[in-house]
């Protein structure tokens, strides 16, 4: 090829051009990258040193052992302790979001004291001082029965500081939250006599009949049982979900009975008469049955035959039997009750049906049965000296519930409740009937709060003294009762406290060196840790040198004797689901999602992102019912609606879901939230302040699991 | 791309979901969220611009009551080797700033915010939805900044984001045992943030190459077909795209097996009996 000088000036210019050109395309994209991102703001986490620190979670009763990952001392990331006898390095998610709360946007500063509408930071001398001097001036007036306490906990070394305090203090007036727990320790004093807990071989049975527990959805220790389903998958374990809802526990059993909400006791009994009748109970146990077994005999069989009882639960005869059947031909049966998570007390008739199932099999305190567990004794308290006025208070009584208290505070002119102190409750959002709770709690002069965020009751409290979480504060937490195995464990700093806290148990001890004598004699410990360690006694060293002890190695004893004589004495007396059935024609049953948190605990940012957009939308929630139901009442999915129940109303949106059975209307709880926390509250609806109150006669607890409602357009 | 430095061990990191025992609990995408910086805004129900790296999904078989099942499946990025493993990934294939590539080494498709200049092209490339953009800036807000991982940088307003098998756990791993004058690493010790978390034990991970890997045994891939599982309850989603994602899942239902891809009437069984 010849290059002429046309040629030659040709490549050249292009070359020229080429070099001009190019390099601005791959410069920009460059530019564009660097403009699109180089924001001073965008952080640079600081690097470090990476070590592990063990503690345990007490966000909820089942006290995971926790590896908290540091990189130069800063906790950056939670995950399982491994080989840890609850969890064994598995986590939940609001566990795993722990930093979250750490700093917490509603995390409280320092104590505050309320002035009008708000509140005004004081130091905790003057704290200290001012509790003390209204509860001083309260015992000398003759008031010290005025007073009253509620705990999150029931057990623990903090709750047990909080009742000692109460004791010497000379108020009956100590509550703790009830769960399922309360009602099983009913079902073990009623049936066997005994003052235990109830826990449950889960890990070893091979046939689970479930009524209605959320085994994944955070029933009892929640990773613990998360666990134990999934071994389950691995040795060919069967569950049976009884459930009117198909709840992810449902989803993943083996089969799934949706009974009608409410019958549970009414199936479990019909399964009894089956096992009566065909003779399938252990008849070596037969012994042990002394009272009532005749009496419960014909009971059943006269009165529950599954053919009376079809109807009733929407279980066919046929599968009544064969539940049955299947249930006593098992290995190692066992039968659970205690709805979703089991955060509230249940019906006593219902656990004591559930638990008539267990006895025929005869898997009381047998491998994969229930176990009796005597309560943990590990705290060894000084011997308490009683004055005169602390006297005179140990010999009232207390109310049979805080509801029963809290109507009681609302229903006469003057509060009997005077001062009340609260510690890890939030009443104002947990109990049922939360409007009423609220307004009782506007009755009572002087409210303590302990906790360590402004959630919705310490927005109502007169003085906060917030508490450090658990991840900056010293705790014994003993594992949840319906574990068969008893395992306490130590929570410890794993950071400094973020916040100016106090361990409540601090806070309780200087509060009572505060007060006059009578009082703060019965507390010698300078602080809190000194208190823990002494009261520990022989537990404290395996304690602190590896996070947890197990304390319930011993043998249980084989022969237990069981007394079915409850169901012919409490024939007929059930707490009952609040409306009329002609002017509320659907029921509302909440739901548990174990993503959301529906506890005193309020659930984090990163929980929140993981909940569907099924259950929140904006600021709103959805309550599912099912298509057939939906064209029934005449809305589809996403219509606004309006909820009514007996205790209040609410607007929410439709989900449509084939596995809620028609007639029911399923609402996730733990939404609703009121606190200032932008990034948690004010989406969706309480569901507790739609639930009326329900009284279990047999118990005195509120035992509330649905109410009948109904749905209109808006 | 293909010069890409491959000396010394070579791995494929694939992950195994049993969906049977996957209860749903979010404990994966929560430990994903902690281990990797991702951000959170006032309402995370619009779930298109919600940034999660891992998703569950929740399935159900679409009959009445009460023949209704459901079943949750997680997702993380599928990490494709697109046709033939070659590292032909939809995103990676789409890049125009060489922000996303193909690990070689690793099996692993990187995302890298500081090249990224936020034109999505990879987010439309994905069938699997597995790539989030920043329209915001993203904030910690109180002192939640002190809580953030070092290993992994905050990204920032306008580039794209994904799940990245935390490379930064290999990175260290393979520190490590670099260290230690070992050429392989150990199963246990490069494990994801959400295997780790799954309190069900329903993730497994590891190396596809390696058959005593536990995610090897579960999912037996078949290297003449690009890792195309033989067990015949595992499957990869949208399989014929030809994408060869390094995640499978597991499940005894044939509904859910199903769920897998868009299948034509009567393609499910033609193909069940061909493989049977």
């Amino acid at each position: 090829m010849k290059v002429d000088r046309r040629c030659f000036l040709g490549l050249g210019l292009g070359a020229v051009a080429g070099a001009v050109v190019s390099p601005p395309g791959m410069k920009l994209t460059d530019d564009l990258a660097i403009w699109t991102q180089n924001w001073p703001w965008t952080p640079v986490p600081k690097d470090g040193k990476v070590t592990y620190e063990q503690t345990t979670c007490s966000l909820c009763k089942g006290n995971c052992g926790l590896s908290v990952r540091k990189v130069g001392g800063r906790p950056v990331h939670i995950s399982g302790q491994e080989g840890h006898p609850v969890n064994n390095g598995g986590a939940c998610l609001h566990g795993i979001s722990g930093l979250q709360y750490l700093y917490g946007l509603t995390r409280i500063n320092a104590p505050l004291k309320k002035n009008g509408e708000t509140f005004e930071e004081i130091s905790w001398k003057e704290a200290v001082s001012h509790v003390a001097d209204k509860l001083n001036a309260m015992r000398e007036n003759g008031k010290a029965e005025k007073i009253a306490c509620i705990t999150g906990k029931e057990r623990g070394s903090i709750p047990e500081l909080f009742k000692r305090f109460m004791k010497a203090y000379g108020s009956p007036h100590y509550y703790s939250m009830p769960d399922m727990n309360t009602t099983w320790r009913t079902v073990a004093e009623k049936m066997h006599g005994e003052n235990a807990d109830i826990g449950f071989d889960l890990e070893n049975a091979t046939h689970i009949l479930s009524f209605g527990s959320g085994l994944v959805e955070g029933w009892g220790s929640p990773v613990h049982n998360f666990r134990v389903n999934a071994q389950r998958k691995d040795k060919g374990v069967k569950l049976v979900q009884v459930e009117p809802r198909l709840s992810n526990t449902a989803a993943s059993a083996d089969r799934w009975i949706p009974a009608i909400a409410g019958s549970e006791a009414d199936l479990a009994l019909s399964m009894c008469s089956v096992i009566m009748k065909e003779k399938l109970y252990d008849s070596s146990y037969l012994v042990s049955y002394d009272t009532g077994f005749s009496a419960f005999s014909g009971l059943v069989t006269t009165g529950y035959a599954p053919e009376k009882m079809e109807s009733k639960t929407g279980v066919a005869a046929s599968e009544i039997k064969t539940l049955a059947r299947e249930f006593a031909g098992a290995g190692r049966p066992l039968a659970i009750a205690g709805k979703g998570r089991g955060d509230t007390a249940g019906d006593l008739t219902e656990f004591a049906a559930v638990h008539a199932l267990n006895c025929l099999v005869g898997n009381i305190n047998a491998k994969g049965g229930v176990r009796l567990n005597a309560s943990p004794d590990y705290l060894k308290f000084p011997e308490m000296k009683l004055d005169a006025v602390a006297e005179k208070g140990a010999e009232k009584a207390p109310e049979k519930s805080i509801d029963a208290l809290m109507r009681k505070i609302s229903g006469t002119g003057q509060s009997p409740v005077q001062a009340l102190l609260m510690q890890d409750a939030n009443i104002a959002y947990t109990m049922h009937d939360t409007d009423r709770v609220k307004q009782a709690l506007k009755k009572v002069p002087f409210k303590i709060s302990f906790s360590s965020f402004m959630d919705e009751t310490a927005k109502l409290a007169d003085i906060i003294l917030p508490s450090p979480t658990f991840l900056e504060r010293y705790e014994d937490l003993p594992s949840d009762a319906s574990m068969s195995r008893q395992v306490v464990g130590l929570a410890v700093p794993v950071q400094k406290p973020v916040k100016n806290s106090m361990n409540p148990g601090d806070a309780v001890i200087r509060i009572a060196k505060a007060m006059k004598s009578g009082v703060s004699e019965n507390f010698p410990w300078k602080k809190y840790e000194d208190c823990l360690e002494s009261v520990t006694g022989k537990l404290w060293d395996p304690l602190s040198d590896k996070g947890y002890a197990v304390i319930s190695e011993k043998k249980p004893r084989k022969t237990v004797s069981a007394d079915l004589s409850f169901f012919s004495v409490n024939k007929g007396k059930r707490p009952e689901a609040a409306g009329d059935r002609t002017e509320y024609p659907m029921m509302l049953v909440p739901y548990d999602n174990m993503r959301i948190t529906s506890s005193e605990v309020t659930v984090s940012p990163f929980a929140v992102k993981t909940v569907s957009d099924e259950e929140i939308k904006g600021k709103e929630s959805f309550v599912q019912v099912n298509p057939e139901t939906a064209r029934k009442i005449g809305v589809s999915r996403g219509d606004k609606v309006k909820i009514t129940t007996p205790a209040g109303s609410a607007a929410v949106r439709i989900d449509l879901f084939e596995g809620v059975m028609p007639g029911l209307i399923g609402m996730p709880k733990g939404l609703g939230h009121t606190t200032d926390n932008p990034y948690v509250a004010g989406k969706g609806v309480n569901t507790n302040q739609l639930i009326s109150v329900s009284i279990d006669p047999n118990t005195g607890q509120d035992a509330a699991f649905g109410i009948n409602a109904k749905i209109s357009r808006v | 791309m293909s010069k890409q430095n491959t000396h010394g061990k070579t791995y494929k990191f694939g992950m195994a979901i049993d969906l049977d025992k996957c209860t749903g609990c979010g404990s994966c995408m929560v430990a994903c969220m902690s281990e990797n910086n991702v951000p959170f805004k006032k309402d995370e129900s619009d779930k298109k611009d919600s940034i999660t790296w891992m998703r569950v999904y929740k399935l159900t078989n679409g009959k009445s009551f009460p023949e209704t099942e459901i079943c949750y499946l997680p997702r993380p990025c599928m990490q494709c080797g697109g046709k033939g493993d070659q590292g032909h990934s939809p995103c990676v294939s789409v890049c125009p700033a060489v922000a996303t590539d193909y690990g070689h080494d690793t099996g692993i498709v990187s995302q890298i915010p500081v090249r990224c200049f936020g034109c999505r092209y990879c987010m439309a490339a994905c069938p699997y939805h597995a790539r989030y953009f920043n329209w915001w800036d993203p904030k910690w807000p109180g002192e939640m900044e002190k809580y953030l991982n070092p290993d992994v940088s905050p990204r920032m307003r306008g580039v794209v984001e994904k799940c990245s098998f935390c490379y930064h756990r290999y990175q260290a791993a393979r520190d490590k045992a670099y260290y230690e004058h070992r050429e392989e690493i150990q199963e246990q010790e490069y494990q994801t943030a959400c295997t780790q978390a799954c309190p069900a034990g329903a993730i497994a991970f590891g190396d596809l190459h390696n058959p005593s890997h536990k995610v090897h045994q579960l999912v037996k891939p078949d290297p003449h077909h690009s890792g195309k599982p033989r067990n015949p309850k595992a499957f990869r989603l949208l399989e014929r795209l030809g994408t060869n994602p390094k995640v499978y899942y597991i499940s005894e239902k044939e509904w859910v097996r199903k769920a897998g891809d868009n299948y034509l009437e009567g393609e499910w069984k033609k193909m069940n009996k061909k493989h049977g």
